[in-house]
């Protein structure tokens, strides 16, 4: 019987084995990508919210401090979403009649909660808290971006694992003097690195092996 | 043959698929402060009852949660000792919750006034440094005319904290040279 396929077909069967390893890695450095792509995290993709509230206005052109509105970020797990009362304390009288504002103004008269949009929401297996990274020098900018300059919310990184773990297993590079750490235009100095490792034995921040141990994120 | 492998892996690709839920990335627990469906309210974080007293929170120290005196008058005496870490405390705690609408300075032009807010009197005027540390601490726990009551947003230690550095911003005002250690007077008059 006459060969069915011609004697080249060989070297094409063996280029395209070797091929199908570039395709192998492709596929899986396209899902690896793909997964960490902001479609997928949402990283700096801005909310839309009931109402326009503007860190930008707020923090960057009045200068207010984060605790003004997020009060329990210092003490608790969780930062704090201002209530309506904090939003009148100022509202009350500028911007008052306001269209803007109208839905703050509803939710005083009829005690109904402002419904706000998550912006940053980890599942539900990690456990996460403020107070620790406020105590120890950890900064709202390093985590959140320049909020200063949103004019609506998004969430600047992408809140995967080992974004917390590339930190936890070196925090060095990022802790600041604890002054700072609401302070949203700190930028590190040239000799960051000594001065991290410092702060990291000043303020006995606990060593890789717990900070990266899973029982610490996931308990 | 081929057809039967190409059904079994899509069926396969669909069983795996179906698989993916999100049960554990969302639990049936709420996070703080998230909608429920259950209460007519819609807020999981049920306000508590009228008159409820929270564990330690029976505030029935009249000096120290009020700023009053059994009489009912404004507290002459601050009823936590004074040091220079409380003053420090309440300076970070003025810049962040008062700042606002009475400046740094205490001039009353703060940032929220300068958008249209009621103006505050200065600190600096002789009726208020003379007013009893007991009467800031009312001003801040129950509001003032036009100024809003701070009480949620700033524990009694800490507004204690506040009307402490008040003192201190109001000296700074009417300092005098006798006010400055000799070795940093020196250095001023030297200088000027
Ligand atoms: C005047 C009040 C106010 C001040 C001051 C303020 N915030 Fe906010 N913040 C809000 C409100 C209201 C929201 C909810 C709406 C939104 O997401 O934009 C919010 C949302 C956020 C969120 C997103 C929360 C989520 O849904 O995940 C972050 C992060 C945040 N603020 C950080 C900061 C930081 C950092 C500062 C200080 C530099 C600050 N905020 C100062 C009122 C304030
Ligand atoms: C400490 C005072 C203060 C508080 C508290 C405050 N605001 Fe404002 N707000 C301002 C000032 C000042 C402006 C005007 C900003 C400007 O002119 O640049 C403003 C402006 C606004 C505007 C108009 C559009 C804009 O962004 O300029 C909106 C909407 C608004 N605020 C929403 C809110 C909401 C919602 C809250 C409660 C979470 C809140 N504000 C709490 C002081 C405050
Ligand atoms: C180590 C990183 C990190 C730092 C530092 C940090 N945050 Fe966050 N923040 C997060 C994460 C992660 C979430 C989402 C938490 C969740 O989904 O449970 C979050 C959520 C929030 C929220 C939404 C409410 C909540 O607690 O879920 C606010 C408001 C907020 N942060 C404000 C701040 C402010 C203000 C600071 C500075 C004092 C700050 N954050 C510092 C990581 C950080
Ligand atoms: C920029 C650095 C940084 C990032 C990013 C960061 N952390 Fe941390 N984290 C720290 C530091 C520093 C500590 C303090 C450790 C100590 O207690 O000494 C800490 C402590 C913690 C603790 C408490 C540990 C304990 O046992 O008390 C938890 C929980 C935690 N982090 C969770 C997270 C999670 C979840 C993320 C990601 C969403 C995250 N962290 C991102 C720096 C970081
Ligand atoms: C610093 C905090 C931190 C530590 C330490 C940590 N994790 Fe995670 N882990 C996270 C966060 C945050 C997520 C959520 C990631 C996301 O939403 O994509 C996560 C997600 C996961 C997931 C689910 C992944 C998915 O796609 O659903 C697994 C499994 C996991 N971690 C296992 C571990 C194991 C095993 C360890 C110990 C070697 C560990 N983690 C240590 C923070 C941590
Ligand atoms: C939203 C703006 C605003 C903020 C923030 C604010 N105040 Fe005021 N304050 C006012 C206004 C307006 C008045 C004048 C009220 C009036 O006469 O109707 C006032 C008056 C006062 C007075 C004088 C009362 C008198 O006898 O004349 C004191 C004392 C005072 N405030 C203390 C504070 C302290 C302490 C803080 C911080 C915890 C603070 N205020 C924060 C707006 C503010």
């Amino acid at each position: 019987m006459a060969q069915v396929f011609h004697r080249s077909t060989n070297s094409i069967a063996r280029v395209s084995i070797f091929g199908a390893v570039f395709i192998v890695v492709g596929l899986g450095w396209l899902l690896d990508t793909i997964s960490r792509s902001s479609y997928v995290t949402q990283a700096r993709n801005a909310r839309v919210q009931p109402v326009a509230f503007s860190h930008k206005h707020h923090v960057g052109g009045a200068g207010f401090d984060c605790r003004y509105c997020h009060t329990s970020v210092e003490e608790s797990a969780f930062a704090g979403i201002p209530s309506t009362k904090i939003c009148m304390n100022c509202h009350s009288q500028i911007w008052a009649d306001s269209p803007m504002l109208a839905p703050v103004r509803e939710s005083l008269k009829t005690g109904r909660s402002i419904e706000w949009t998550r912006v940053h929401d980890l599942p539900g297996f990690v456990y996460f808290d403020h107070s620790i990274h406020v105590a120890k020098g950890v900064g709202c900018s390093t985590c959140h971006g320049r909020v200063d300059q949103m004019p609506l919310t998004w969430q600047e990184n992408s809140l995967q694992m080992d974004w917390c773990v590339n930190c936890h297993g070196n925090p060095a590079p990022f802790v600041r003097p604890r002054q700072e750490v609401f302070n949203m235009a700190w930028r590190p100095p040239p000799d960051q690195l000594e001065q991290g490792a410092r702060l990291v034995t000043e303020y006995k921040i606990l060593p890789p092996s717990v900070l990266t141990s899973c029982s610490t994120c996931h308990r | 043959m081929r057809r039967g492998s190409v059904l079994l892996s899509l069926a396969l690709a669909a069983a795996a698929l179906a698989g993916c839920r999100q049960d554990m990335h969302d639990q049936p627990r709420y996070e703080p402060l998230a909608a429920s469906a259950f209460f007519r309210d819609g807020r999981s974080a049920r306000p508590p009852i009228d008159d409820t007293v929270a564990r330690g929170r029976l505030d029935e120290d009249a000096e120290f949660h009020a700023g009053k005196t059994a009489a009912g008058k404004p507290l002459e005496v601050f009823p936590i000792a004074v040091t220079a870490e409380r003053i420090r405390r309440g300076r970070e705690r003025y810049d962040i919750f008062c700042a606002p609408c009475h400046d740094h300075t205490g001039s009353g032009r703060g940032m929220v006034v300068r958008r249209g807010f009621k103006q505050p009197p200065s600190f600096h005027i002789d009726r208020l440094r003379q007013a009893a540390p007991g009467y800031f601490f009312d001003v801040m726990t129950n509001g003032f005319g036009a100024m809003p009551d701070y009480r949620t947003q700033i524990d009694a230690a800490d507004r204690w904290a506040i009307v402490a550095y008040l003192r201190a911003l109001q000296r700074s005002q009417q300092a005098t040279l006798a006010d400055v250690p000799p070795d940093e007077a020196a250095k001023l008059q030297a200088g000027g």
